[in-house]
Order: C-alpha cells, then structure tokens, then sequence
C-alpha cells in the first residue's frame, strides 16, 4: 500500500534526479524528510517493483539508432515468436497489442546497419509481415508520470 | 579523464541503473576508477546535450494501478502533421507523441501517441475526450491496446 509520501516521492525522483555528491540529501530537503528514510523508501519500492529502476534513460538518436516495429503474427505461433523476439538483447520493450499487427517492439543498436541486421533477422526468423516504424518527428515526450 | 570508451559504458551502467546507496555517483567513480567530479561533470554535459533524456525513476504503470495502456494511432494528412503532433503532444493525458512513416496499404497510420490509464474505459475516456475537444474524428484514432508485456527494459548500446 503506497502512503501519500510514497506518491510525492515518486513524482518527485522521475525527473531532474540530482547530479552532485549527495543527490538523496537534496530530495530529503525538498521532501522535508530524513535523507535515510528516503533511501530506504526507494530501495523498497524498487524492491516491490514500483520502480523498474533508477537511472538515465538515453536518447536513442544521439547515442544510436532504433525503431519501433510490428509483427503480424498468428495466434498458434504467437508464444514462439514473441520469446524468439525478446531474446535478442538489442529488444527493449516487447508487448502484445490488439491489432492484425498484434507484436510492437523497440529494437535498439548501435549503428543502422547492426539496427537493420537484427529486422531482417526477426523477420526472416518469424516468417511473419514486419512493420519497420523508425520515429521521424519526436513532438513531445515527458516520461514522467505524474501519479 | 573519461575516455570515449568509457563514456558509453558509463551512459549504459546509467541506463540499466544508479546503486541506491548515499553516493551513487561515487560509487560509478570507484568502478571506472575515475573522480566522482569527472563523472558529474560527464552526466551534466550528457543532459546538456540530450544524450540523456533525463536521470530519474523509471516507474511500473501497472504495478502503480495504471494498469492500461493504448498506442493510439492517427492518419494525419502530411501538410497538417506538425500542428496536430504538437496539439496531441500536449494534451495533458498524452505520455508520448511521433511522428513515423506511414507503411501502405497495411499501415496508413503516421502520428503515435501512448496514453496510459487505470483501466480500459478510463483511456477511451481521456481519448474521447481529446478528440472531441479539438475535433479530431476526421484522423481516424485507432486505440491498439496492450494485452501482455513480454518484455520490458532499458535501452542500452553494443559496440
């Protein structure tokens, strides 16, 4: 059960964590709470998976290249596939969503060439239609969920 | 002094997650055997220059009670796409919004949003409620819910 403290921590440390010595004593402050306690709170609610982790989430243009793509895969084949996509290591995020194309997945990597390697290897692999969606145009993005 | 090399372990260390201990950023230093001020200053240049998104907590929707999710899609005409992008991009409920190739015949789609709720109706709601408030029917919003996570974890670069 999260208290109201849980709730104002989490929205507090899911952006503009601090980058100095002592970054807790500064949310401590900000919290107006002992620095121990919102240490401990944290490495609980990681602990209990409210949070998947705490660190920096990377611009995927600048630092390599990746893409969102889909799969239309047949139910019966649909275990096979999606574990045999989610094995690779450049696949960060693998959800089964309602559509024809029912199996969206992030692939990551260093170099478009590497990037396209791994496509063409789900596909040829997965003998399913592939939707290759690289992101053109970013208009907003604030992954911080205000809870 | 944190070579090239470095960097990108470093920025990958980062990605996969800060020790939660008092001095997370000293802790980094001792396993690159560098200044924990050299680290500082790196990470304060890689948010500068958006190499990083952003440093903070990446949390579980649906372990928090957001337990629904829907890619909603739009078919936005090419000369209208920058207007509308930016108008979805800030709607409040909005958690994401690109712009990405159409793919015809099987995909007319070329605007992504995500919006998250705490459960089905409640998304169809918040999109019922955008689309309306700004006349948005003519796109074709196609809400493409998420059914099962197989997987789920952060990005890292190879090479």
């Amino acid at each position: 059960m999260l208290t109201s403290f849980d709730i104002r921590l989490l929205n507090r440390v899911q952006k503009n964590f601090p980058v100095c010595h002592d970054p807790f004593a500064l949310i401590a402050d900000e919290l107006a709470q002992p620095k121990q306690k919102v240490i401990e709170r944290l490495a609980e609610l990681k602990k209990e998976g409210f949070i998947r982790r705490l660190g920096g989430v990377l611009n995927h243009k600048k630092v390599g290249e990746s893409s969102l793509a889909a799969l239309k895969v047949p139910s019966q084949k649909l275990t096979q596939v999606s574990d045999m996509v989610s094995q690779f290591e450049e696949v960060n995020h693998n959800y089964l969503r309602e559509h024809e194309y029912n199996l969206w997945f992030v692939v990551t990597a260093a170099n478009q060439e590497k990037l396209e390697q791994v496509l063409s290897e789900i596909e040829a692999t997965s003998k399913c239609a592939l939707l290759v969606l690289p992101m053109l145009k970013d208009y907003y993005i604030d992954l911080a969920f205000e809870l | 002094m944190i070579d090239a090399y470095q960097q990108k372990q470093i920025l990958n260390r980062l990605s996969k997650g800060l020790p939660l201990c008092e001095h997370p950023y000293a802790e980094l230093a001792i396993d690159y055997g560098v200044d924990e001020a050299e680290i500082i200053n790196f990470l304060k240049r890689s948010l500068a220059n958006h190499t990083l998104k952003r440093i903070g907590a990446v949390v579980n929707h649906h372990k928090l009670g957001y337990s629904s999710n829907a890619m909603v899609v739009w078919n936005v005409p090419d000369n209208r796409v920058d207007d509308i992008g930016e108008l979805l991009g800030s709607q409040s409920k909005v958690t994401l919004c690109y712009q990405r190739p159409r793919k015809l015949p099987d995909w007319p789609y070329n605007l992504f949003t995500m919006i998250h709720g705490k459960c089905r109706q409640q998304v169809l709601d918040y999109l019922e409620l955008i689309v309306t408030q700004n006349n948005l029917q003519q796109f074709q919003p196609q809400a493409l819910f998420s059914t099962k996570q197989y997987k789920q974890t952060g990005a890292s670069y190879y090479g």
